[in-house]
């Protein structure tokens, strides 16, 4: 890299002018978020050329998950990290998001009640439980989708990194999170729903969830965020941190003994990265209507670990990649095959981690090495 | 390439090494005593296994110090318990007067200025040697500081100055992992030079190297002296030979013998221990 040898410039544009998959992801983002309002809200429906809304709302979904794999990708590709346990980060986001969205419905529920949820109506509840308090309104509810992952991982993060927990014991420990969290979830006395979660949801801002311009709103906000949570990332990495936190991955006694605090590195790109995958379970979830227990289930963690492994680890572009490439897969194969789905999974990874080391973005030929 | 002239460029190092450290906010030792390291009575046992058995040592501000003794006499472990790596089961460990080393952390002791070299190279592979120098370089390392972290002019030049001294130039945009092994070895001097220490502990520097390049990493340990202390473990009787003013002789977790390299081999204890029966 030769960036950091130019001087009189900032990190993050020398950065992107030498990320080339970075300079296509965006160029993708920019194209849909013109290309679909067009051929869903002002093609008709019945021409050829018309983009049904399910499909917006499909690819917002795997926009989604491209965050949520970005943000994998920051603390395992970069830190070498291995969390199995980041959906645990994107439900605990979907779920504040959720919670407004409950209290947006308001009397419309099926008991009518004003306050409470209908969950809490069917369980005799006749107050609110604190922790619904102020979620009515947008701005509490979006500072709990970055607040409640966020201090999660900052209290976790502290524990395990300050007890110098690293590889294995680690991502077991990740998985163990986000298990408890499916078993707490679960429970009704929780107050988030129990099995059934939250669900149908009505508007949001007041706008009706289910319209087609409701629907490519959300997705342009899902493929702004993805832009900007890309952009951020790259920034990190780029700057000293980031060399200090790929150091931390390659070579962590060096790190601490030319001084750095290695602990408190890997807290801070923890917490960011749990905090990317909260917002990305927030864009989520007003997308898909529903948020449960399931989200939590430790399989999901490791798929996501698969994206970024079929996709190529450690250079961001790739984790999206992944991420749509595999659910695109997900989707037809559930559809055609849905028994065989788990196995075109696991044989998708081994194949992967075998003969494509670096990801279906390792196999676009690199730029020829500049002389420096 | 010439070594010793360009370590007192106009960047280089400090002259006197009392003076308050530069680019750190770490707290500087106490050297009023002439001492900079003081090893007390340091014993360390792993699972009954006393690798240190009551070693003393005491470092001199600015001398050149050599460590050796045979494979497993803990020499490597004497490093780890003066920079924090290994907690030691009983004894103390003395940066100057005032600074306790036993209740600091890794990082904290590097701040302090202590820089350490390890006996298998250990570089930062997927990083240019330019990138490793940089992240080695003595400067605020908290978090918030090194994500906003600018090279100015004055860093660019020191790490230049580096690049010659460990004669890597033309590798500057080299990823390290790509470097022969005595230029791992070099850039991880250039590491410890970047830090600024006060003290240098150096193990086996010249494991793997060419005689030329052995011949040359003594030239650089002799002309860092007096600006810094050095330690050096070797196993190179030749090498310790050629640097060495003072040798300290290590068996069993023990100093068995102290003084000139002469001395030393004609200590019998030595003798028996080194040259067999
Ligand atoms: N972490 C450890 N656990 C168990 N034994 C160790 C550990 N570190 C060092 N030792 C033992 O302590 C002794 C001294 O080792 P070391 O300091 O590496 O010797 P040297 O560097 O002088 O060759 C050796 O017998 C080694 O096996
Ligand atoms: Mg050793």
């Amino acid at each position: 890299m030769s960036t950091q040898s130019m001087t009189g410039q900032g990190v993050l544009i020398p950065a992107l002018k030498a990320d080339r998959g970075g300079q296509v992801l965006l160029a993708l983002l920019l194209i849909a978020a013109v290309v679909v309002p067009i051929f869903n809200l002002m093609i008709p429906e019945g021409s050829f050329f018309h983009l049904s809304t399910y499909t917006v709302t499909l690819f917002g979904k795997y926009l989604c998950y491209g965050l949520l794999a970005i943000a994998v990708d920051l603390v395992w590709g970069y830190c070498g990290i291995l969390s199995l346990g980041h959906t645990a980060f994107f439900a605990l986001g979907g779920y504040a998001i959720g919670m407004y969205l409950m209290r947006q419905i308001g009397p419309r529920g099926v008991y009518g009640n004003p306050i409470l949820p209908d969950f809490m109506v069917f369980l005799n509840w006749t107050e609110l439980p604190w922790f619904w308090e102020g979620m009515n309104h947008f701005p509490v509810a979006l500072l709990m989708v970055v607040l409640i992952p966020g201090l999660l991982a900052l209290g976790f993060g502290w524990l395990a990194f300050r007890s110098r927990v690293t590889g294995v014991y680690l991502s077991i420990m990740t998985q163990a999170l986000t298990f408890a969290l499916l078993l707490a979830f679960f429970r009704n006395e929780m107050g988030f729903g129990g099995n059934n979660g939250l669900t149908d949801f009505k508007e949001l801002l007041g706008f009706d969830l289910k319209t087609p311009g409701m629907r490519v709103a959300l997705f342009i906000t899902t493929v702004v965020a993805l832009a900007v949570g890309y952009i951020g990332c790259r920034y990190v990495i780029a700057s000293r941190l980031g060399r200090v936190v790929q150091g931390i991955r390659d070579a962590e006694g060096r790190t601490r003994f030319i001084g750095y605090q290695v602990e408190s590195y890997k807290l801070w790109i923890w917490v960011f990265s749990a905090a990317l995958a909260g917002i990305a379970g927030a864009l989520y979830v007003p997308q898909v209507g529903i948020i449960n227990p399931g989200e939590f289930a430790p399989i999901n963690s490791i798929e996501v670990v698969i994206w970024v492994a079929v996709g190529g680890r450690g250079t961001l572009y790739g984790a999206v990649a992944g991420a749509v490439l595999v659910n695109y897969a997900k989707t037809w194969f559930t559809a055609a095959f849905p028994e065989i789905w788990l196995y075109a999974l696991g044989a998708l990874f081994v194949g992967a981690t075998l003969f494509l080391p670096k990801g279906v973005v390792g196999l676009i030929p690199a730029r020829r090495e500049k002389t420096a | 390439m010439s070594t010793s002239p360009a370590v007192t460029g106009p960047v280089g190092l400090r002259m006197k090494p009392t003076g308050k450290r530069r680019s750190t906010n770490a707290p500087s030792p106490d050297l009023s005593h002439n001492i900079i390291l003081y090893v007390e009575g340091v014993t360390k046992s792993f699972d009954g296994f006393k690798a240190l058995n009551d070693l003393s040592l005491y470092i001199e501000t600015g001398e050149l110090r050599c460590v050796i003794g045979p494979n497993g006499a803990g020499k490597t472990t004497m490093m780890d318990v003066i920079t924090g790596k290994t907690q030691p089961d009983t004894g103390s460990v003395w940066f100057g007067q005032t600074i306790d080393l036993l209740g600091l952390s890794e990082p904290e002791i590097a701040q302090a200025g202590i820089g350490r070299k390890f006996q298998k190279p250990t570089v930062f592979p997927e990083h240019s040697v330019f990138e490793n120098l940089e992240l080695a370089m003595a400067c605020d390392k908290s978090v918030w500081k090194i994500l906003f972290a600018k090279l100015n002019a004055v860093q660019r030049e020191r790490i230049d100055e580096v690049l010659g001294i460990i004669g890597l130039k033309d590798q500057r945009t080299a990823k390290a992992g790509a470097l022969s092994h005595g230029q791992k070895q070099w850039l991880e001097i250039g590491m410890l030079l970047m830090q600024d220490p006060l003290v240098l502990l150096v193990d086996e520097p010249v494991a793997g190297m060419t005689p030329q390049e052995t011949e040359r990493t003594a030239e650089l340990l002799v002309s860092l002296a007096g600006k810094h202390s050095v330690v050096v473990v070797e196993h190179d009787m030749n090498f310790v030979r050629s640097i060495a003013r003072k040798v300290t002789v290590l068996h069993e977790g023990h100093v068995l013998a102290e003084g000139t390299m002469d001395e030393v081999q004609n200590d019998p204890q030595v003798k028996r221990v080194y040259l067999g029966e």
